[in-house]
């Protein structure tokens, strides 16, 4: 088995708040191996896009990261300074955001906009950067491309400016794809289709891909490993198979539960929840994080729970 | 199948571009003139029809509050005299008949004789137009030099030293009546170091003094409006997007960033460096520096109306024309506007 392309270990993310310290990713741990999907699913607010940003050392200014390591390829990306940093992003790992209404820039157009990652790391020409940015164009399924180039983004719809953000993140062919919920701000046919391309080009490239989510369909559809948070933990990891055939944390059970299933599902049925709220990230939370909301939990979950695990299926739960 | 990050290249589908200047204004007209031409028409439309408002408000005032045909005949005359002199301008006529006459005139350049200078107003403005031009135009670009830099500072640096610095002197600045900072500058510069001499406009020495007092004055405007627009575009989604693709933190700010908030300070600028030229009233009757403001308060000294008027009515215009200016740059600068 070849070595992980990103092996992540202990990492947090802080965030100083009014009341106190807010540890919106505590401690967690993970890998991915090249031509790999991880999906990373979890409620709202569980610090999906916090692991993300972190990962790309994109955080907001006061959030504060930590980690054991951050081995990417032969690098550690937590000991890398900011220039280091810089020549990574955008060449060997790049990220793709949820909003492509405000992620581009209005004031460039799209092929400029396309072209400078890859004239700034590859310095190239730039017509032999246009013609890469033509290619990619129409390797993410927009016709036209030569045109497109001149056009600004507001002259976009949705779903054409995600496939351009797809196109310019692919422009110096990353070995690593972040992917911070890239379908969720689009109309449910255009999420398809995005999801397919992604799916697609990141086996042709060959690329590992971090695909960020609430959305257990979408998970169903790309995953290769998932990571399911909680908190701001992971509380259950495995490859799709193990986590949609055999979930064993209540939070994941809890998540599929909510998932309509066709034939199964009644029309006028209620759709699942998990009732109850996340708890507060804000400081050291002790014992089980689900256990409020949790319909097996116990005196025991009010201790750390233990990890379990067979396999490559691992989750944080007293249960086995 | 195709190997990471090594994609070849494309199936031809670049068109050529001719490199011909004709060939680029060609195809650059056909790809923006329908978007842009209708906001300027639109634009200019809007400037004409504050520009005859304006005329009318000029002409109105001056004849409503003063007996112009008293001002003429002078102090000594008698009522026959004003009567005599209402009669050969005309001034017995009814108002708006004579201010399409006095239109009619004015567009043609006409703008009568001084009453001081027993010459032709149109020629002594003109002949004063151009030290003003300059000097707004070097206090313009001080003010942008000195703002936009400590603008751009201080929201990429935000509560550091350097944002406080920028801070106080905006608060500085604003505090500071002009004059007040020109006679400062004069006592340091020019009788205390000796540098630069205290007044007339013969020389680019004479100008450093009055366009630093008077850029010194809009350059917290801009300043803050810098730093506001930068403080947002730098925490937009797009400059999050410059960052991730490994972008020098010098294109981060200035390409991506810097970009977006110039655009509203553009625009503040050409309105600025009207209110400049109202301004250099007072800062070129303190330098004496001979231009149209130093102009305009002889005039109103010596109640030289016609000149007066003249100068109220030229800088009004100029008013304008910056506006529709700010707005033609505005479109020029966003896409947005620029192409539909
Ligand atoms: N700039 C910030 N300042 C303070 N707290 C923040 C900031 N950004 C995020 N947080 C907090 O960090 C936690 C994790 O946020 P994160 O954005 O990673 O959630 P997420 O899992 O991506 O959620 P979503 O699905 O809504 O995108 C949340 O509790 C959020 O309130
Ligand atoms: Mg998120």
């Amino acid at each position: 088995m070849s070595d992980p392309l990103l092996s992540v270990e202990g990492l947090s993310v802080d965030i100083p708040v009014a009341g106190g310290t807010l540890r919106a990713v505590r401690d967690i741990s993970f890998q991915v191996k090249r031509g790999e999907t991880l999906c990373v699913v979890g409620e709202s607010g569980c610090g999906k896009s916090m692991t993300a940003l972190a990962l790309m050392d994109l955080l907001p200014r006061r959030a504060k990261r930590r980690a054991q390591s951050l081995r990417f390829g032969k690098n550690d990306l937590a000991t890398l300074d900011a220039k280091q940093m810089n020549a990574l992003r955008g060449d060997r790992m790049a990220m793709i955001f949820q909003e492509p209404m405000t992620a581009l820039n209005p004031a460039y157009t799209i092929g400029n906009q396309l072209e400078e990652a890859y004239q700034r790391h590859r310095k190239a020409p730039a017509d032999e950067a246009r013609a890469r940015a033509v290619h990619l164009l129409e390797k993410v399924g927009i016709a036209n491309a030569g045109q497109r180039l001149g056009q600004y983004p507001h002259q976009l719809s949705g779903g054409l400016r995600q496939r351009v953000m797809i196109a310019m993140a692919l422009m110096c062919g990353p070995d690593l794809l972040v992917a911070d919920e890239p379908t969720t701000a689009l109309d449910v046919t255009i999420q398809a289709q995005i999801l397919l391309l992604l799916r697609q080009l990141q086996r042709e490239l060959d690329m590992a891909m971090v695909l960020i989510t609430h959305d257990l369909g979408v998970v169903a559809r790309v995953a290769d490993r998932v990571a399911v948070m909680y908190a701001g933990q992971i509380v259950e990891t495995g490859t799709a198979a193990e986590i949609f055939s055999s979930p064993r944390h209540p939070y994941t059970r809890g998540l599929l539960a909510c998932i309509p299933v066709p034939g199964k599902t009644k029309r006028g049925d209620e759709l699942g929840s998990i009732p109850g709220i996340v708890p507060s990230l804000v400081g050291t939370l002790v014992g089980c994080s689900f256990r409020e909301r949790c319909g097996f939990s116990a005196a025991i979950c009010a201790a750390d729970p233990p990890v379990h695990s067979a396999a490559s299926h691992a989750w944080r739960c007293v249960l086995r | 199948m195709l190997v990471r990050g090594e994609i070849g290249p494309v199936n031809g589908a670049l068109q050529p571009v001719s490199r011909h200047p004709v060939a680029l204004a060609l195809a650059f007209a056909q790809r923006y003139s329908c978007a842009m031409l209708t906001y300027a028409a639109k634009r200019l439309g809007l400037a004409l029809l504050v520009a005859l408002a304006v005329s009318v408000i000029a002409f109105t005032l001056l004849h409503v509050s003063s007996d112009v045909a008293a001002a003429i005949a002078g102090e000594a005359a008698t009522a026959a005299d004003i009567e005599f002199i209402r009669k050969a301008y005309g001034f017995d006529r009814p108002l708006i008949v004579q201010y399409f006459d006095w239109l009619g005139r004015t567009l043609t350049g006409d703008l009568g004789q001084s009453l001081y200078y027993k010459k032709d107003v149109a020629d002594i403005v003109l002949s004063k137009l151009p030290v003003t031009l300059i000097l707004g135009a070097i206090s313009l670009a001080f003010a942008v030099l000195l703002s936009i830099p400590l603008g751009v500072l201080a929201a990429v640096y935000p509560n550091t030293w350097i944002d406080r610095l920028a801070l106080f002197l905006a608060v500085i600045g604003q505090a500071l009546p002009s004059f007040w900072f020109a006679l400062v500058l004069i006592m340091l510069f020019s009788l205390t170091l000796r540098w630069l001499p205290v007044s007339g406009s013969d020389s680019w020495a004479h100008f450093v003094m009055p366009a630093i007092a008077l850029g010194y004055y809009a350059a917290p405007a801009f300043m803050r409006l810098t730093r506001a627009g930068m403080m947002d575009v730098l925490s937009a989604d797009f400059v999050r997007t410059a960052r991730a693709k490994g972008l020098s933190p010098t294109s981060v700010v200035f390409k991506h960033a810097l970009r977006n908030a110039i655009i509203p300070v553009m625009a503040l600028a050409a309105v600025q460096l009207g209110f400049m030229l109202g301004g250099s009233i007072v800062i070129e009757t303190v330098f004496a520096l001979d231009g149209l403001g130093y102009l305009a308060w002889q005039s109103i000294r010596h109640n030289d109306f016609p000149v007066t008027q003249a100068i109220v009515l030229l800088l009004s215009v100029v008013y304008i024309g910056l506006t529709l200016l700010a707005d033609l740059l505005n479109g020029w600068l966003d896409p947005r506007i620029r192409v539909q």
